[in-house]
């Protein structure tokens, strides 16, 4: 194992990551935190936090995307009926067994009503602690959702400041916007190769290596994508006859990986979805002069992606799916969606009837965190790539 | 005597306790619930009140007899041989009449030959089996299983075709459940006791148990069909009230209970009385029940009872996460094609369904010392030890108790409700 | 409902009904606009001011419940590529526009020409307007209603949602009707509406007595009908309850039970608090296994859905768009876990009630999310038994009657077990 590491650095950048992901005791946290005095780890939810304004507050920003397969459900299960979905009670095993002890405070943005009431919960039971339900806001007129959401960011600022002694002022948060700029555009650059050669980026890889963003400093992520762009590219790895598929519903609870490994080899390479969604929610840089706050405003209301939890205002979502399909060249679309999850079930119809108006062949499944099995998953994706393969579609 | 008895209605199997006015339990009854609820309730009750005589009578015997221990225990077999020989010839008697319908015209001869030949085997099976510890309680089973046994070979030999006579035991096997014993206990006992040496000279002793008046001052019901009892209303109870009762009774320190049972799961808090103080059922999906393991079993072409064993021998812990009755089969073979061992993908479903009641647990209120673990999975020694094990991991050390004859805890209750409903109107 | 409760008020929620979906049906003809728009944060008293004609999906679907409907309608809108997971309202609604839009009074539903999308306490409104936008190709007016996070109603929060409706809201409704905003005519409308806000909670807190004249939840649901709805801010609403008022007192007066389907209660052996939404398809028989055991709700928190007025919040005419912001941000779904259980245990105390029984429905996370510690915790604080039962809105798929029934019956004589051990 050690001679790999050293003789393969593209196998040790994926082993660094793969065991990030892994980490659903938080030790990477606490290791950070042991590093310099006072050192504050704030939790957020899926979708989307601006984690620019922790960053300035000089804490860390930690996705708590649930215990996906790796964790064993012992009390989770006591806190939701069998008809919720299953992120929560990973997410309420992860407190309830101390794994969450090494964050100072927990951001719940708006989602779905499971993850609204979570922060109730959280509120109970981490009393002591900063829990705060994150309403972002859902009409996005700069002077009325804009101006709301202004105040909301200011409001967790002075918050997320006091825990740190480290208040949020325009400077600090500048510089926070620009270290996320230069992550953005790594991400960017990882999304786009995978467009083009999705062959030198296989799935299970491009998801560890967003998902280490998720519990890394935003510059360490960043060379830690430099790094892995460097040694993906200058791979040998060679195209497989696969189809291009883009995969959508998968922004909150996530899927396994076993479960996206099931998809690449049942002939499907993964060119565009909405996994880890909150990491490239802005996918843009955001402007880094001019008024932060409001910078940061404008990033959520006018340059955010479309997804199930925001409300489409602008009637257009559906058909920005099929753009996206297109310029992504794709063959067709995965609508996975976590079982009893009611934005992504509820979008589904939509979508589809969008899809099936473009003539863009699509399969949908359900999946949830934890999945153990994949034989039904593995025809249909199979099925699914054999048929556009030999017809052009499904 | 005075009696006060508890029945209790399972969606697979129908029990019967009687217990005399301190509340000792004298009689015990078990049968398949069928399809029929107040003939599975009168024969539980019947047996319960048939070993309420057997009591009586073994503490007679155990008055002065020097051999008391052995009369008692083959009396006691040779009784039930008779009951097993009168439901025998109740099935011959069907099977007679079956036989002469017209679609036995061509073969009917062939068909009455191979049955006196297949019942005349089963009865001499019957004194066999009736001499060993009994296999199983229910006529259907023990029947059935010597009556295959007989069909197979006489079709082998040439004889009417094996689905042919089994289709002849299947048909006529229901009617014979759903009557009862004409012979009475004084007539059935008399018969029996021709049967075993030294016994024939209890006569007397015979007559005057049998004459002993048994007085049911009171019945309780409980269990899921306990509406379909025709009893009044406030001689109904809730199985969980009963459950609890019951647990408390037979291990008076009980604190929490554990029920898994074929379809549903009820995790229970009691006080120090043995009064429910909250309870949960598991929701409408059988996730995790026993009926999980069965469809496990079916799987693997195995019994139900040698999953447990099985599963003890497995060497890796394997976490399975779904205990969804409908994916049990595919998961199951999704890790055999995995490469994953038997015993230890087995070893891993038994704990799936324990962290499953885990949470029902936690839902009721957590564990409390002591806890009692009760219902058909109670007695499959690999759940307990995953129960146990994930047990003390959350809640320390425990002491888990399992009574063998856990099936009747709730009849138990019941008997014992019925016991102080008489003591409170009494009272008033 | 009528032989439910055969009093001269019910007679006259009979007939305003009748009357509402009248003027639906004829709506093509005559040539009112409608709105349609959700009970929580229903702004009633603004589209009346525009005469405009609000209605309101959820009472459609839950009305089709009640008349054995939403069976085939889900079925229909899971053939059309709904999944079985989700809210089985917005499924019945789909189902009951495919079949036709035939409403629950047998009378056509007319199309919307606006969907007021009141975004109060609940994300499925989101998704169902904009399924629904996708039917009926109509404008949608988002109206943002946040969520009570930290337990307070903040000025930014009362702000930002008075804000839209004058800017954005209130110019879409004078573009729809041709009609000026009429700030006088809102504000009598609102003061109507507490008048009746008034005499409501009198009739809720009528369940204080011993016995209680009401049952707060299958009563109740009869009870908050006309405030909940269409008639908010109406004449008739404040002669309705000021009649039920009056009828609640002779109850008291005479000291009788709540009336039910077969007659009054005449022995209130259990007092119950409730917390979610009731099932509809089975309403009737889900009532008796209360009553038939005698058990009485006496506060519920499925009868806050549409405004927690019993805490104090009336519609103050002075300040009509403040007012209707205020309104929308407290109704029960818009308050966190904390503050829900802490009102869940003011009832307990309060009413003196024997117990809580959470009805867990499939559809509704936003009731159901976090019903298991809200049961923990009322047993931890008041030392009382608590209940719990799963089914559905208006999926008889999950309305099981005999396990239903046989947890109800376990938890009333777990009650009545504890009480004599006390």
């Amino acid at each position: 194992m050690t001679t790999d590491l050293q003789t393969d650095p593209l196998t040790a950048v994926v082993a660094r990551a793969t065991e990030l992901y892994e980490d659903v005791e938080l030790q990477s946290v606490r290791d950070w935190k042991a590093r310099g005095e006072g050192r504050k780890a704030i939790g957020f939810l899926p979708i989307y936090v601006p984690r620019e304004v922790i960053h300035a507050a000089g804490a860390l920003p930690v996705g708590i995307m649930g215990g996906g397969d790796q964790l064993e459900i012992v009390r989770g299960d006591s806190y939701f009926q069998s008809y919720i979905c299953h992120l929560p009670r990973s997410v309420i095993e992860m407190a309830v067994s101390g794994r969450l002890d090494a964050l100072d405070g927990f951001l719940f943005p708006s989602i779905c009503d499971v993850i609204r009431n979570l922060s109730g919960m959280f509120q109970m039971l981490k009393g002591q602690k900063y829990v705060h339900y994150l309403d972002l806001p859902q009409n996005f007129d700069p002077e009325l959702g804009g101006r709301f959401y202004r105040h909301e960011l200011r409001t967790v600022a002075d918050a997320i400041g006091r825990i740190t002694g480290t208040a949020v002022n325009d400077e600090r948060l500048r510089r926070s916007i620009r270290t996320y700029n230069v992550n953005r555009a790594a991400i960017r650059e990882l999304l786009a190769l995978r467009i083009e050669q999705p062959w030198l980026v296989p799935t299970t890889e491009y998801y560890v290596m967003l998902r280490a963003g998720y519990l890394l400093p935003p510059d360490e992520h960043t060379s830690l994508l430099h790094e892995y762009l460097e040694h993906a590219r200058s791979s040998n790895r060679r195209p497989l006859d696969n189809i291009r598929v883009l995969v959508r519903g998968a922004f909150c609870e996530q899927p396994p990986l076993a479960l996206l490994r099931t998809i690449e080899r049942a002939g499907c390479y993964v060119v565009d979805d909405d996994f880890v969604l909150g990491s490239r929610f802005i996918p843009d840089a955001i402007d880094e002069t001019g008024d932060p706050w409001e910078a940061l405003s404008q990033a959520f209301l006018k340059h955010s992606l479309p997804t199930a939890s925001k409300y489409d205002e602008a009637n257009n979502a559906a058909d920005l799916l099929v753009q996206r399909v297109r310029d992504v060249r794709a063959d067709g679309v995965l609508l996975m969606a976590p079982s009893f999850c009611d934005p992504a079930l509820l979008d589904q119809p939509m979508l589809a009837g969008a899809l099936d108006k473009a003539d863009i062949p699509f399969t949908s499944f359900k999946y949830s965190e934890d999945t153990g099995q994949f034989q039904v998953i593995r025809e249909q994706a199979g099925t699914f790539a054999d048929a556009i393969k030999l017809w052009g579609k499904a | 005597m005075d009696l006060f008895i508890g029945i209790d209605l399972g969606s697979t199997t129908t029990k019967a306790v009687a217990v005399d006015e301190h509340g000792a339990v004298l009689g015990r009854g078990i049968t398949n619930s069928r399809s029929n609820y107040d003939v599975a309730a009168q024969v539980a009750r019947e047996e319960a009140l048939t070993n309420v005589r057997f009591e009586v009578l073994a503490r007679r015997l155990r008055d002065g007899m020097p051999d008391a221990a052995r009369v008692e225990s083959q009396l006691l077999a040779a009784y039930r041989l008779e009951c097993f020989l009168g439901a025998l010839s109740r099935l011959e008697d069907h099977c007679r009449r079956d036989l002469e319908n017209p679609r036995f015209d061509n073969d009917r001869y062939a068909m009455l030959e191979a049955l006196e030949r297949i019942l005349g085997g089963v009865r001499d099976d019957a004194v066999q089996v009736f001499s060993e510890p009994a296999r199983s309680d229910f006529f259907r089973d023990l029947a059935g299983a010597s009556f295959i046994e007989h069909a197979a070979e006489i079709a082998r030999n040439g004889g009417p075709a094996f689905d042919r006579l089994v289709g002849l035991f299947d048909r006529n096997i229901i009617p014979v459940e759903n009557e009862t014993e004409t012979r009475g206990f004084h007539q059935l006992l008399i018969a029996a006791a021709g049967r075993v040496a030294g016994a024939p000279a209890l006569a007397a002793l015979i007559d005057d148990v049998a004459r002993t008046r048994l007085h049911e001052l009171r019945s309780v019901g409980t269990g899921y069909g306990r509406v379909r009892l025709p009893f009044p209303k406030e001689c109904i109870r809730s199985e969980i009230l009963c459950h609890g009762l019951g647990a408390h009774l037979m291990f008076p320190q009980t604190r929490t209970v554990l029920d898994i049972g074929g379809q549903d799961t009820k995790a229970i808090q009691l006080d120090a009385n043995g009064v429910v103080t909250s309870f949960q059922m598991n929701d409408r999906c059988a996730a995790g029940c026993g009926r999980y393991l069965g469809y496990i079993a079916d799987e693997m072409n195995i019994g139900l009872q040698d999953l447990g064993p099985l599963a003890l021998g497995a060497r890796r812990r394997v976490r399975i996460n779904s205990t969804c009755t409908v994916f049990a089969g595919a998961e199951f073979r999704d890790r055999l094609a995995a490469g994953q061992a038997r015993e230890d993908i087995v070893a891993g479903l038994h704990r799936a369904i324990i962290l499953r009641a885990m949470s029902l647990l936690a839902r009721s209120g957590g564990i409390h010392n002591e806890f009692t673990f009760t219902g058909g999975v109670a007695r499959n020694p690999a759940a307990v030890k995953a129960l146990r094990e994930v047990a003390e991991e959350n809640y320390g050390k425990l002491t888990l108790n399992i009574a063998p004859d856990s099936i009747y805890t709730g009849a138990l209750g019941a008997a014992h409700f019925a016991l102080r409903d008489v003591a409170v109107k009494e009272a008033a | 409902m009528s032989t439910a409760i055969k009093d001269r008020s019910s007679e006259r929620q009979k007939r305003m009904l009748a009357e509402y979906f009248d003027a639906l049906a004829d709506a093509p003809a005559t040539g009112r606009k409608v709105v349609y728009t959700f009970v929580p944060g229903n702004l009633t008293e603004l589209i009346e001011n525009f005469g405009l004609l609000p209605v309101l999906p959820e009472i459609n679907a839950l009305q089709n419940g009640m008349r054995g409907r939403t069976g085939d309608y889900i079925h229909a809108a899971e053939k059309h590529g709904h999944s079985e997971d989700v809210c089985t309202y917005v499924k019945a609604d789909i189902g009951m526009l495919k079949a036709g839009n035939i409403g629950p009074t047998g009378k056509p539903l007319p199309k919307p020409d606006l969907l007021l999308l009141s975004y109060t306490g609940c994300f499925t409104f989101l998704k169902w307007f904009e399924l629904l936008r996708k039917e009926y190709d109509c404008p949608v007016v988002m109206l943002h209603v946040p969520y009570q996070g930290d337990g307070v109603v903040t000025p930014d929060m009362r702000a930002y949602v008075a804000n839209q409706i004058r800017d954005k809201l209130i110019p879409e409704l004078e573009k729809l009707s041709g009609r000026k905003f009429d700030p006088d005519r809102l504000r009598e409308a609102l003061k109507r509406s507490a008048a009746a806000e008034d005499d409501l909670v009198y009739v809720l807190e009528s369940a204080k007595h011993k016995p209680s004249p009401i049952d707060a939840y299958f009563g109740g649901v009869y009870y908050i009908g006309p405030i909940f709805t269409a008639f908010r801010g109406s004449q008739d609403a404040v002669e309705y309850y000021h009649e039920l008022r009056e009828e609640v007192d002779d109850r008291i007066a005479s000291k009788l039970g709540p009336v039910t389907p077969d007659g009054e209660v005449h022995t209130e052996k259990y007092r119950i608090v409730t917390e979610g939404p009731p099932n509809w398809t089975s309403f009737r028989e889900f009532w008796k296994m209360f009553y038939s055991e005698g058990a009485v709700v006496v506060a519920s928190t499925y009868t806050k859905v549409g405004g927690l007025y019993d805490r104090g919040f009336r519609h103050d005419p002075h300040h009509p768009l403040e007012t209707l912001a205020d309104y929308c941000m407290g109704c029960y779904t818009n308050l966190n876990l904390p503050s829900r259980i802490n009102l869940i245990e003011s009832y307990m105390r309060e009413y003196e009630a024997d117990g809580l029984l959470i009805n867990s429905v499939k559809s509704c996370n936003s009731f159901s999310a976090g019903q298991l510690m809200i049961l923990r915790e009322i047993e931890a604080r008041t030392g009382k038994p608590g209940g719990f039962i799963e089914s559905d809105l208006v999926d008889p798929r999950y309305f099981s009657a005999a396990n239903i029934k046989n947890r109800l019956e376990s938890y009333f004589q777990m009650i009545e077990a504890r009480r004599q051990r006390a």
